[in-house]
């Protein structure tokens, strides 16, 4: 039942929000948004950190096609639902500065989407995570296509058909599972089940792989990422980067590992290196770009990359990576949007080199984008560390040359984001920047609270590491028990 | 008393970065200097108290463990500390130089718009250094080690308006994570090795495994690399000269006291896995050789003083590597301490006569002072001598130790470690005359308000110059008498300490001869910049080859910037335009035509109105829980 509630009420807050006029929109979203949150905390208090799948629901729902109501909270979903249901707030106060048109359509969709998030993130039904996934992308191509920069309706319809195509290659995975499983219905344990052979195993691979590497977007899926980023309004990028994205790495975990572990073992490498080329390849790429958003927008990719090459690694270390990284990937990347977004509001371009000197007279800004960057480069005291140590030491064990390749980060990452921050915030003041006011008001309240998210984290990171660590186990003997079975 | 008073030693730097950094717009600067000031002192005088403690005890080790850090399946990483014989020391380095340092910033940084700024900075990089040498595993000594770049980064780019400045900053942060990136995957290889990366795990099954174990000698090679980069060794130093952009204070807490000795520290901590791999030892040796004698190249014809002394602090750490590649830790760690005193005090010196001649820089328009600035004159002196290797003072006793083990180890090392001696006794008295001697050569204007620093500047310098003069006798060797305090003192700490084998003659005869270069060099630089009066050229001027080969700092940074940024900018450009936009992207293109072709039609269905949409979505997701509740029902 209180899964309902957390589901449902973004959902219910969509349809209120849609109906207000004018500024109220947004104060509803946040106000349904922080209840959200609310309830998130609350179904924290009541969780068990173990393996097991608590407030679980089941219900029939579509019985003659043997679909159910099913959905349930592990430590790996709940991180997720904490990473969405955190930074949807974050996401919808960093807005308050902005008036958009037709604001109750535009806060509905987002509410709209958090639903769809949240049903992704707690599916345990395929057909039901599916319904998830595309409920989620609608919503978003609507605020990229609605409220974005000149191009977008090109970008974005590149977008979306590169993703509904992904997606239609999951909807094939998923009904042929269904048509192989006795019971016939989409229930994941019964997926879990299967006794697929490794030819079987190596199409569902494939199938469900493509639609999710196109979601995070893994090399070289990834052509759609910088443009749609670029062109999105700065609250639909923050969604797509920080929460969206993890779709497909949830995706992977839920729905590729357990389910075909031989196919995953018999292409783990090739997706590894696709991973790790695209750490190495999304980096070059950051280096010289002009325009600060492109520039965030493949250094996402590199440190997707970096996170998707820790699923593959197998090990504890590595998904225990990745459950840290999502959330301080997530919590880092608005921060870094929502910078750019301050500066592209007052300044009306994010073009490096037109910028300067913003140090001087925004000292407040100046303060926090270093602490978010800081965080993004991973420095040992940062919620970025954490997960970086993890995935980097479980990509070591993977193989030792990957690690050291996958290791460039830490170093490439150093260039292109200081770069960036010399070029943006350090030197004399122009023009144009002279006149830039610092930081206030909501702003402050967004950026403080991620700057205090990102320390704290990375000082003390074992209740949400604890917070996993039984299902991740859980998970990885599943694995591997089908996987000593087919052999 | 350590397990309960050890933690409060990091802490206190840390609140006052805390208060001072959100205070440093409405406090004074009298409250900001005391607050930053007094910190560092309350967290001396607990150093002290704890060294008493810990000399008196018998145990020599005290674990601190604060909490549980990381722990992921079988890895465990503690936040934990380590009192012991070595970090004492280093304890008693960072906090009181520290200490002298900020005092002496009171005075230095007193105009500066950025005053509550600067003492923030400089208390957090005090806490990092803290954690680094307290820290009891890699991981903890890691949040030390990349916090102090992060330090030097800020304070190298202090003054960050100016973009040369802005981009040194950088430049240090960078090629730091170069060799981070190599401690890093030395510290996967610890684990994977020895199941842990605690020192008190890992140091004991070590000591247990063969010499010239290809793990081991991989380990500390991956190890040494990490050195080479906060250590400004061969061929990542290019950066610690660039920081000399930094705040004079910066150049000498970080930038030769503290902060660049880190990695003989970590080398020295983990002496036992160093001692099992003779191939690494061979390289660390070699490197710290050819670090020692580039870099005191480079600093004979440098015009800037605080570039001559920079080099001058490669050119030091280049000795101390080569102690450690020849397994005198424990002389190599002496060296960190005289050096500590003695180029702090040179630090603060040249920071006082840039503070006098008003940030001139150029030891070509200096000249004359020392009527002037009679104490900086007189403790600056007393640093060069300890830094020539005169005796009695504190450089002479430190630089002959390595030079011994280096000539117990290989002749050849020895030479060149002897011949770097000669360049920089040469060079640091060459620096002294072409400041203090002879006339003043800059504008009359600026002559006029030529004048001795005020106390809280000078005092730090007088404290510094007795421990430069009087530093070494922690540390007499037995030749003269001594009984090795320091050595002995670290053997606590597990350390390993080899003696020497040489006879005692042999040894005079070493130091006699290392004495004789040292006088050499300052009879030749009095000749030619007191007695000739010789001041180097102008830029425009025209320089023998070799001149110009040192001047121009063998052109490294050009090098580097052809090999390595150039191409790698190449790369990124071509990554961009021709496969991402034209091969990659095109590709997609191909296949998204079809399908956007293919729904030409579908999208004449789409009206556009968004409302429209949202009502359809959410009315089909009534109908579908309608549906269920009916089918239930």
């Amino acid at each position: 039942m209180e899964l309902l509630i957390l589901i449902f009420l973004p959902l219910v807050g969509a349809l209120i929000t849609s109906l207000l006029k004018g500024g109220s929109a947004k104060v509803s979203a946040l106000g349904f948004a922080l209840i959200s949150l609310c309830v998130t905390i609350g179904l924290l208090t009541q969780f068990t950190p173990d393996a097991t799948t608590q407030f679980a629901v089941n219900y029939p729902w579509i019985q003659q096609l043997g679909i159910n109501f099913h959905a349930g909270i592990d430590g790996i979903s709940m991180i997720t639902v904490i990473l969405t249901n955190v930074l949807m707030p974050l996401i919808i106060l960093s807005s308050f500065k902005h008036e958009y048109k037709n604001a109750n359509a535009f806060y509905a969709l987002i509410l709209f989407m958090q639903s769809g998030l949240l049903l992704v993130f707690t599916a345990l039904d395929g057909f039901l995570f599916y319904i998830g996934w595309e409920a989620a992308l609608i919503p978003i191509y609507f605020i990229c296509a609605m409220w974005g920069g000149k191009d977008r309706i090109k970008v974005n319809m590149k977008f979306f058909v590169y993703t509904i195509a992904g997606s239609l290659f999951m909807l094939l995975g998923i009904i042929y599972l269904y048509l192989q499983n006795p019971a016939k219905n989409f229930d994941i344990n019964a997926f879990y089940a299967l006794n697929l052979d490794s030819y079987q195993q190596g199409w569902i691979f494939w199938a469900f792989f493509i639609a999710f590497a196109i979601k995070m977007p893994i090399f070289p899926f990834h052509t759609w990422q910088p443009d749609t980023y670029t062109e999105a309004p700065a609250p639909g990028t923050m969604l797509l980067s920080g929460i969206m994205l993890k779709m497909g790495i949830y995706g992977v975990i839920r729905w590729l590992l357990p389910i075909v572990p031989q196919g995953v073992n018999d292409w783990v490498c090739v997706a590894m290196i696709l991973s790790v080329i695209g750490i190495v390849y999304a980096s070059l790429i950051a280096f010289t770009q002009k325009d600060a958003k492109r520039l965030v927008a493949y250094s996402s990719i590199a440190h997707v990359g970096l996170i998707s090459a820790g699923i593959f690694a197998l090990s504890t270390q590595g998904l225990q990576g990745v459950m840290v990284q999502m959330l301080s990937h997530g919590i880092n990347v608005i921060g870094l949007f929502f910078v750019l977004d301050i500066i592209s509001s007052r300044l009306h371009t994010n073009k490096i080199e037109e910028l300067g000197g913003l140090a001087k007279v925004a000292p407040k800004l100046a303060i926090t984008f270093l602490i978010i960057l800081l965080g993004t480069v991973a420095l040992p005291g940062t919620n970025g560390f954490i997960g970086e140590f993890l995935l980097l030491f479980s990509v070591y064990n993977y193989n030792s040359w990957l690690g050291l390749i996958a290791g460039l980060t830490i170093i490439f990452g150093a260039v292109y984001m200081l770069r960036m921050y010399q070029k943006v915030m350090l030197g004399e003041t122009n023009t144009l920047t002279i006149s830039f006011t610092d930081i206030k008001g909501t702003e402050k309240g967004v950026l403080y609270t991620i700057c205090v998210l990102i320390i704290v984290m990375g000082v003390y990171p074992k209740p949400i590491l604890h917070l996993s660590e039984a299902s991740v186990q859980h998970l990885l003997e599943q694995v591997n028990q089908k996987l000593t079975g087919v052999n | 008393m350590i397990n309960s008073l050890l933690w409060l030693i990091p802490l206190l730097p840390l609140l006052g970065f805390v208060i001072n950094g959100l205070g440093r717009n409405t406090f004074s600067k009298s409250l900001v200097g005391i607050i930053g000031s007094g910190a560092v002192l309350a967290s001396f005088v607990l150093s002290v108290i704890l060294f008493f403690d810990l000399s008196g005890s018998t145990q020599k080790q005290f674990p601190v463990e604060l909490f549980d850090w990381i722990s992921a399946g079988n890895l465990h990483i503690p936040l934990s500390f380590l009192y012991d014989p070595l970090s004492s020391i280093m304890l008693l380095i960072i906090t009181g130089i520290g200490f002298l340092i900020h005092l002496y910033s009171v005075g230095y940084m007193h105009d500066d718009a950025g005053f509550g700024k600067f003492f923030a900075y400089l208390n957090l990089f005090i806490f990092f250094m803290l954690i680094l040498v307290l820290g009891s595993n890699y991981i903890v000594m890691f949040i030390g080690w990349e916090g102090v770049g992060l330090c030097s980064y800020l304070l190298i780019g202090f003054w960050y308006t100016n973009s040369n400045y802005a981009s040194a900053a950088k430049k240090a942060f960078v090629m730091n994570r170069i060799g981070d990136l190599g401690f890093l995957l030395g510290v996967f290889l610890i684990f994977n090795t020895f199941g842990s990366v605690e020192f008190a795990k890992v140091f004991p099954q070590a000591a247990s495994m063969m010499p010239g174990a290809g793990t081991i000698t991989l380990i500390t090679i991956l190890l040494f690399i990490g050195a080479c980069g906060k250590s400004a060794q061969l061929p990542l130093f290019t950066w610690l000269p660039d920081a000399m952009a930094g705040p004079t204070p910066v150049s000498a807490l970080i930038h030769a006291a503290t902060m660049v000795t880190a990695g003989i520290y970590m080398i020295a901590r983990s002496s036992v896995l160093f001692d099992l791999a003779p191939t690494t030892q061979m390289i660390i040796a070699i490197i710290g050789t050819a670090t020692a004698l580039v870099a005191a190249i480079i600093a004979l014809t440098q015009t800037d003083i605080k570039k001559v002394l920079a080099y001058s602090t490669v050119s030091q750490l280049g000795y101390m590597f080569l102690g450690l590649g020849v397994g005198a830790y424990t002389g190599s760690f002496f060296h960190v301490l005289t050096h500590a005193f003695f180029k702090a005090l040179l630090f603060l010196g040249a920071g006082s006569v840039i503070h006098a001649m008003h940030h001139e820089q150029d030891m070509r328009h200096m000249g004359g002072l020392k009527g002037k600035l009679k104490i900086t004159f007189a403790t600056m002196m007393i640093g060069t001598i300890a830094i020539a290797g005169l005796p009695p003072f504190s450089g002479f006793f430190s630089k002959d130790e390595i030079l011994a083990h280096a000539f117990e180890y290989n002749k050849v090392l020895w030479a060149i470690g002897l011949f770097t001696a000669f360049l920089t006794a040469f060079y640091m008295f060459r620096m002294m005359f072409l400041t203090f001697s002879g006339k003043y050569r800059g504008t009359h204007h600026a002559e006029e308000y030529i004048h001795e620093s005020p106390k809280i500047m000078t005092y730090p310098l007088i404290v510094l110059a007795i421990l430069a003069a009087i530093g070494g006798l922690i540390n007499i060797p037995a030749v003269f008498g001594g009984n090795e305090w320091l050595a002995h003192w670290l053997t606590g700490a597990g350390i390993a300490h080899h003696e020497l084998t040489l006879d005692h003659t042999t040894e005079f005869a070493l130091m006699a001869v290392s004495v004789l270069a040292a006088l050499i060099a300052l009879f030749y630089a009095y000749t030619k910049y007191v007695k000739n009066a010789h001041v180097p050229v102008s830029d425009e001027n025209k320089r023998s080859i070799l001149a110009k080969i040192s001047y121009n700092k063998f052109y490294l940074d050009e090098i580097y910037d052809a090999i390595i940024t150039k191409p790698l900018d190449a790369f990124s450009r071509f990554f961009y335009r021709i496969i991402d936009k034209k091969v990659i992207d095109g590709l997609v293109n191909g296949f998204g035509w079809s399908a956007t072709e293919g729904s030409k039609g579908l999208r004449l269905l789409q009206s556009g109105n968004v409302g429209f949409y949202i009502f359809m979505m959410v009315f089909g997701i009534i109908a579908l829980l309608l549906y269920t509740y009916l089918s239930i029902a």
